[in-house]
């Protein structure tokens, strides 16, 4: 272990003195085992303990060997070797399959999938292999060791092929689970419960998190449970659902609200299959209103699901119609990128329309309307 | 030839002058002596896979020579006026470039015609040039403007041109290469003596669905030819780390394959000819261009942390594309050194002019957003919190 923390105690210095993250790295390096880390150190840590702990665990994709594009992976083949840790070809078909192949003889495979636009190659692996491989075999063979980790999201200038949230795919897929962190803190947990968890699962990270989120995450062995949403802001007027990167846009629109008297609950997915209806159905039951909110296009995104579920819940105690501030319908956009994003503008009008639409005055509504459009536009 | 030929009129004034250029310079001497055939050895002798390899003297002239190092000059101004424009944050979302590569486009282009197509990866900003494209639509596509080749709507990764025969432009490693068979079908069935040239690298070499496409391609006697444009990097993992066969153009098993000196202009235009008259006779083969990139894998790819500088400078200096042809214009005596610098100044004038000229161009109006998503657009709705009352259609 002091070799790692050694190891991360470089790279920490490296990111500060390239300045990527605003809080003051290393000056809060306190005794008591919390370390001030950004997202894909804290992702670095995670892995580092993963193979510690297990002799039985691998980690590979393409370029992981020379840590990654992103370098979640620095420092991992140096440490645990290149029987654990390398580099594959360029082949996302093959690296899940052999990714599934290796867990079905009781390893645990963290198989790298450089963008999650790259995924789709691997989706009939994913899909129809790893998903099924437990039922149609009645339990004989599983590959639950599988982890496919995989950067998603936008980035401000990632285009078409670098910026995609492919989540909603994978939650059709019974038998696959889907986690997406939100910080630093959460992403090391709830990939080692990812990791140690006997089922497959594909972890998408915030790759606009990498190096933006700095929080102080604790030095040792911690996992997250998986399919426990967390209520991350108390509020009484109105609950937002989120996930991953959108959640930080969807806090500032909540501390927006706020000073206009607009209490809002928001609430981290965490795990979106198999999700955790109760504390949102808690929620909503208190609140009466839901915002959704998810970068990936609105129709047929997660946001669909959990408005049909939670509608048939709560569908009494809904003093408004679940609202959905999403992605737009159209491929993800290089210069239009501002356009397409949910952001803090669109947020806070939804939230302000909704908490305000009982007195049933068109004008207004349809002021909102014109602002929306122009917000878009 | 390929750009003086294609010099597109719109923005002729400006593109037309290294031609004219170019022939004042010869005129000076002999017009008779520029069209006289030279014959050149190629750099290497051509390795070939069930096949008999084509000759290795190529048959050029002067003013292909000169129209060579035009190209190639150009090409790699314009690639490295690309990396400072990404520096400079004017260029978002990925940029790949080619600097390096510039004899494979060249010299393909040099043995082909308009109505043989060329579909490639990511790492397209030369070919598009060489199959017609100009510098103004290059950097405004760069910059997400609205005069760009895809209207602003593709970035680096996404250039494509009709008329030109060029299919563009794929983010996916690997993907394009179905997509030229498809291509290739399309022309065998309307029995065009035309080809597909499917370029891809040899990272994506190791991806499942080349493999799909060779063998429907084989299977059915199609005018496909693979290129393997192998600068033996597949991002930042040389090839013999990934490949267990890193002999691209044996890959093919049932198919016959060329391995060429990607660095020599000539070499890929021999091999070129060669591919095409054999692909529409007997089907697909495989093309390994053994060439290099100077660059990065992408702008965020330093480049050297996988190879040695030394690697890079040795390449450089013993290989460089550009440099192989000055030596031939020189030795057989077709311009002067000064003539040659000239051309280079040329040409990084054509490319600050084209950038300036692209940055007055508009970014695309923000309705663009929604169109082109289907044929008739969307009919994207936008819906207000209460959907009942906000319903609309936006354009």
């Amino acid at each position: 272990m002091s070799k790692s923390a050694k190891k991360l105690g470089k790279l920490i210095s490296l990111v500060s003195k390239r300045g990527f993250s605003t809080s003051s790295i290393q000056k809060d390096a306190a005794d008591n085992g919390v370390k001030s880390l950004n997202l894909y150190s804290a992702i670095n840590q995670a892995l580092h303990i993963a193979l510690d702990t297990d002799p039985r665990a691998y980690v590979f994709g393409e370029d992981v060997g020379f840590g990654g594009v992103f370098r979640c992976t620095t420092g991992l083949a140096d440490r645990f070797g290149k029987n654990r840790v390398f580099n594959t070809p360029l082949c996302e078909q093959g690296i899940v399959g052999f990714g599934i192949g290796l867990a079905a003889m009781g390893n645990r495979a963290v198989a790298e999938i450089q963008f999650a636009d790259y995924i789709f190659p691997a989706f009939d692996q994913i899909v129809n292999e790893a998903a099924k491989f437990r039922y149609r075999s009645g339990n004989q063979f599983n590959c639950g060791g599988l982890t496919i980790r995989t950067p998603y999201g936008a980035v401000g200038h990632g285009g078409h092929y670098h910026s995609q949230s492919p989540e909603a795919f994978f939650c059709h897929v019974p038998g696959i689970k889907v986690v997406i962190p939100r910080s630093p803190k959460e992403a090391k947990g709830l990939l080692l419960s990812c990791i140690r968890d006997p089922n497959p699962i594909v972890f998408f990270e915030p790759k606009w998190l990498y190096r933006l989120a700095v929080e102080e995450v604790p030095e040792d062995d911690y996992m997250l449970p998986l399919s426990e949403a967390e209520v991350i802001r108390p509020g009484s007027d109105i609950t937002l659902v989120g996930w991953g990167a959108q959640l930080s846009i969807m806090e500032q629109a909540c501390i927006d609200a706020e000073k206009e008297g607009i209490s809002c609950e928001l609430i981290d997915l965490k795990t979106l299959i198999p999700w955790d209806k109760e504390t949102v159905e808690a929620s909503v039951k208190k609140t009466g209103r839901l915002l959704i909110s998810h970068e990936a296009p609105v129709t047929g995104g997660f946001g669909a699901e959990i408005s049909a579920s939670i509608l048939e819940r709560c569908f009494s105690r809904l003093e408004a119609p679940v609202a959905r501030v999403c992605g737009l319908d159209t491929p993800f956009p290089l210069v239009f990128e501002p356009f397409y994003m949910p952001t803090k503008n669109k947020l806070h009008l939804f939230i302000y329309y909704n908490n305000n639409n009982n007195n049933n005055n068109n004008n207004n509504n349809n002021n909102y309307y014109y602002y929306y459009i122009s917000l878009i536009n | 030839m390929a750009l003086s030929r294609f010099a597109s009129s719109q923005f002729g004034s400006n593109f037309l002058k290294p031609a004219s250029f170019l022939l004042s310079s010869q005129r000076r001497r002999s017009i008779s002596s520029s069209n006289e055939t030279l014959t050149i050895e190629t750099s290497i002798p051509f390795t070939s896979h069930n096949c008999d390899a084509p000759s290795r003297s190529v048959e050029t002239s002067s003013s292909e020579l000169m129209s060579f190092f035009n190209d190639m000059v150009l090409m790699r101004r314009m690639e490295i006026a690309a990396d400072s424009l990404y520096k400079a944050k004017l260029i978002r979302g990925f940029c790949h470039l080619y600097d390096g590569q510039e004899a494979v486009a060249v010299g393909m282009e040099a043995s082909i015609n308009s109505k043989d197509c060329v579909i490639t990866a990511y790492r397209d900003h030369c070919t598009f040039l060489s199959r017609g494209g100009t510098l103004f639509e290059i950097f405004s596509e760069l910059m997400g403007r609205s005069g760009g080749c895809s209207k602003g709507k593709g970035g680096s990764m996404h250039f494509y041109r009709k008329v030109g025969g060029f299919y563009g432009g794929h983010g996916i490693v690997g993907a394009q290469v179905p997509l030229g068979v498809g291509l290739a079908f399309g022309q065998k069935y309307c029995k065009d003596p035309n080809v597909t040239f499917s370029l891809y690298g040899d990272g994506a070499a190791n991806q499942g669905q080349l493999f799909e496409a060779l063998n429907i391609a084989a299977l059915w006697d199609l005018p496909a030819i693979l290129v393997c444009e192998n600068n033996h990097y597949g991002m930042g993992t040389a090839e013999w780390r990934s490949a267990k066969s890193p002999a691209y153009y044996k890959r093919g098993d049932y198919a016959p394959g060329l391995k060429v000196d990607g660095m020599d202009v000539l070499a890929v235009k021999q091999a070129c000819k060669f591919a095409k008259e054999h692909a529409l006779k007997n089907g697909p083969i495989i093309l390994e261009m053994d060439t290099y990139r100077y660059h990065g894998h992408s702008m965020s790819d330093p480049g050297s942390t996988y190879r040695t500088r030394d690697e890079i400078s040795g390449v450089r200096q013993e290989r460089d594309p550009i440099e192989r042809v000055r030596k031939l214009v020189l030795a057989h005596d077709i311009s002067t050194e000064k003539e040659l610098k000239d051309i280079e100044k040329e040409a990084r004038k054509q490319v600050d002019e084209a950038i300036a000229k692209a940055k007055e161009s508009e970014m695309p109006d923000p309705s663009d957003l929604f169109t082109n998503v289907y044929v008739k657009g969307l009919g994207v709705e936008a819906y207000g919190a209460d959907r009942k009352e906000l319903k609309a259609t936006l354009p």
